[in-house]
């Protein structure tokens, strides 16, 4: 196959020492083995076989091994890592030892979703906005501490903090992941990364890269960059707003100049398909029960579930397009954190729209200020595993290995959380009770 | 260095015109039109006679594009009175000539076709301005910079750079460059084009030219006297 051939001849040429195998666990975690250029041919053909049993989400009762296949298409050097030999990743596939796709490989799940849209002649494209923070001590006893405190004109950190990410997007451009643009967010020492599209599956594979990039470079500045979808009370969170389109070829099946909105029936029903099934995506667009700490009212997070052009409580928003731009027709939805795993939070998103166009769901007035919303999200973690767990979207989307065990993994989240004693809990209880 | 053969289609091709390659320094392969399942996949270029009636030539076309080799240049000899059909074939070949031909005329053709590879030692070397790209070791070099390319990436620019100055629209690079049944639908081109945009660096990313509401091109006619 030409595409391996490719692989192994830019290995040789361009003297890769290592090649990173990559793949995500069922919470996002990035993994990877290491294998020199002699096992390169092996592993892009036959699969390298490993213990999935240590695994978040891989483990099973009867059989432990799975096959990790390199999909050569993804075959990248990395141009931030160190001197000396290069080294390159390759996105893998996770399949049973029989060849089948594994049901616990979110890239297979989100595989699966997207050729679905595909029958149907559509393709789906996203494009997040990553919001993150550096901080400069990773000591989790004590509080973080922002690089830039409350917008002083503290002058060196900060701009060690902005020349950072400038570099970040550097690197990430030179990886081919093309940044929209990149800025300071509103809290102090927050930042935000903006991905321009691409299709579905290669963005997710982006988001896992450029979170690694972002903290790779940090730690080398002697920094930390955190996706901790609520670092610090008081300030904004960090979420990963995404924009979303569906296209039939080169037409955007979103876009109406004719409808109020600019939207095509089409993308009201997709709409109508996230806002029916919101309270059963948000455990696992926001998975952590820190996640719930940024959906709160007041930091520009949503909070209700509903749609509107303007407001960034709502869940989803439609934004306004210049005149003649029909074909950046998308919407925009609020909920994802950081620290989602992109590949099932990116499924979950298009298997709820599709649900809204096959069903011919229909859209919700316009939210104005806070009325005309559905109803609240769930509004922590054990809500949302519940309402994830009830939901026939999610056993179909994600299949119930998945479900099953991301349900019993985030109950024991939450039963570990809510036997702490907070220090909310101290000082408010123990000088007075 | 191993070259990749012509692949002649029918095997029943003009002896004279065989000779005429084969001098030049050209591997050939010969196909019936019914069989390139079993031709090899990796070609210079594919000679394909429509003598015998443009059906089953342009049958035979379509083979050599379904099979995975894609970007392959064709050419196709034609009788005069089916060169009226040829209009709407721009993503099936890259150039025709017409019956009879000479083998002067066919050497030329294929020369343009392949993007000026001729049949000897520097046929790998696809070059145009400060980009040279060697197709035997998939290395690509901007200004002396050696790029990190997908498999994909390499593919597109290569195919661009092997016709440098010509405008393709995007389902000629999707259907050239990715093959009929990709995934990724048309605006797959327009990001892989940002993305070797962006590996091109600042100072080289107007090297990719876009031709509005038509597609892309690599370099342009006028090339140099353009600020990006």
């Amino acid at each position: 196959m030409q595409q391996n051939d490719y692989v192994l001849r830019t290995v040789e040429e361009r003297g890769i020492g290592f090649i990173q195998l990559w793949f995500t666990d069922v919470l996002g975690t990035p993994k990877a083995f290491h294998i020199t250029p002699q096992e390169l041919e092996g592993a892009l053909e036959e699969g390298m076989t490993f213990d999935g049993s240590a695994i978040d989400g891989f483990s099973r009762v009867q059989e432990a091994d799975v096959l990790a296949r390199p999909d050569a298409s993804t075959f990248q050097i990395l141009p931030y890592v160190g001197s000396g030999a290069e080294i390159a990743r390759v996105f893998c596939d996770i399949s049973n030892l029989d060849g089948s796709p594994f049901e616990g490989c979110p890239r297979h799940t989100l595989r699966r979703v997207a050729g679905h849209a595909k029958e149907k002649g559509y393709t789906f494209y996203v494009a997040p906005e990553i919001e993150y923070f550096y901080f400069a001590n990773l000591d989790p006893s004590t509080p973080p501490v922002p690089l830039d405190r409350g917008g002083y004109f503290d002058l060196s950190p900060g701009d060690r903090a902005s020349d950072l990410r400038r570099r970040s997007v550097q690197v990430l451009e030179e990886m081919g992941i093309p940044v929209e643009h990149s800025q300071h967010e509103d809290a102090p020492s927050q930042h935000e990364v903006d991905l321009r599209y691409t299709d579905v599956l290669t963005m997710a594979d982006t988001v896992m890269t450029a979170r690694l990039v972002l903290k790779a470079l940090a730690t080398e500045a002697g920094l930390v960059a955190s996706f901790m979808p609520k670092p610090m009370a008081n300030v904004q969170g960090s979420g990963m707003h995404t924009h979303c389109s569906l296209w039939t070829g080169e037409e955007n099946a979103f876009a109406d100049p004719n409808n109020d909105a600019g939207l095509s029936p089409t993308g009201r029903a997709f709409i109508a398909g996230l806002l029916t099934h919101a309270p059963e995506l948000t455990a696992v667009t926001n998975q952590w029960v820190n996640s719930y700490k940024r959906l709160v009212p007041g930091h520009e997070a949503p909070v209700s579930i509903g749609w509107a052009r303007a407001n960034r409580g709502a869940l989803v928003r439609v934004p306004v397009v210049k005149a003649g731009k029909l074909q950046s027709t998308r919407l925009e939805y609020r909920a994802p954190d950081s620290a989602c795993n992109p590949y099932l939070s990116f499924a979950m998103i298009l298997a709820a729209g599709l649900k809204g166009i096959e069903a011919g769901y229909e859209l919700d007035p316009e939210m104005v200020g806070a009325s005309g919303a559905r109803g609240p999200l769930p509004s922590n973690l054990n809500d949302a595993v519940d309402a994830l767990e009830a939901s026939a979207l999610a056993h179909e989307t994600l299949g119930t290995h998945v479900v099953e065990w991301f349900v019993r993994n985030k109950r024991a989240e939450w039963g570990a959380y809510k036997s702490e004693i907070t220090q909310f809990e101290l000082d408010r209880y123990l000088p007075v009770l | 260095m191993a070259q990749h053969p012509i692949l002649c289609v029918p095997e029943t091709l003009d002896p004279s015109l065989l000779l005429a390659l084969s001098q030049a320094g050209y591997r050939l392969e010969q196909c019936a039109s019914d069989a390139i399942g079993d031709a090899p996949t990796e070609l210079l270029a594919a000679l394909v006679s429509g003598r015998g009636g443009l059906g089953d030539a342009l049958e035979a076309c379509r083979a050599i594009r379904a099979q995975g080799a894609g970007s392959v240049p064709i050419v196709l000899l034609v009788n005069q009175v089916d060169v009226a059909h040829l209009a709407d074939l721009d993503d099936l070949i890259d150039d025709f000539a017409i019956l009879p031909s000479s083998g002067a005329e066919l050497l030329v053709r294929l020369r343009r076709a392949t993007g000026g590879q001729d049949a000897s030692g520097d046929s790998t070397i696809v070059s145009y301005g400060p980009l040279k790209i060697n197709t035997e070791t998939y290395q690509a070099v901007i200004a002396d910079r050696t790029l990190d390319l997908t498999y994909m990436e390499y593919e597109l620019l290569t195919f661009l750079a092997s016709n440098p100055t010509k405008v393709f629209t995007r389902e000629t690079l999707l259907s050239r460059v990715w093959g009929y049944e990709y995934y990724g639908g048309a605006r797959t081109v327009d990001v892989h084009i940002r993305r070797l945009r962006a590996k091109l660096g600042e100072e080289h990313a107007s090297l990719i030219e876009t031709v509005r509401s038509v597609g892309y091109r690599l370099g342009q006619p006028s090339w140099g006297e353009r600020t990006a």
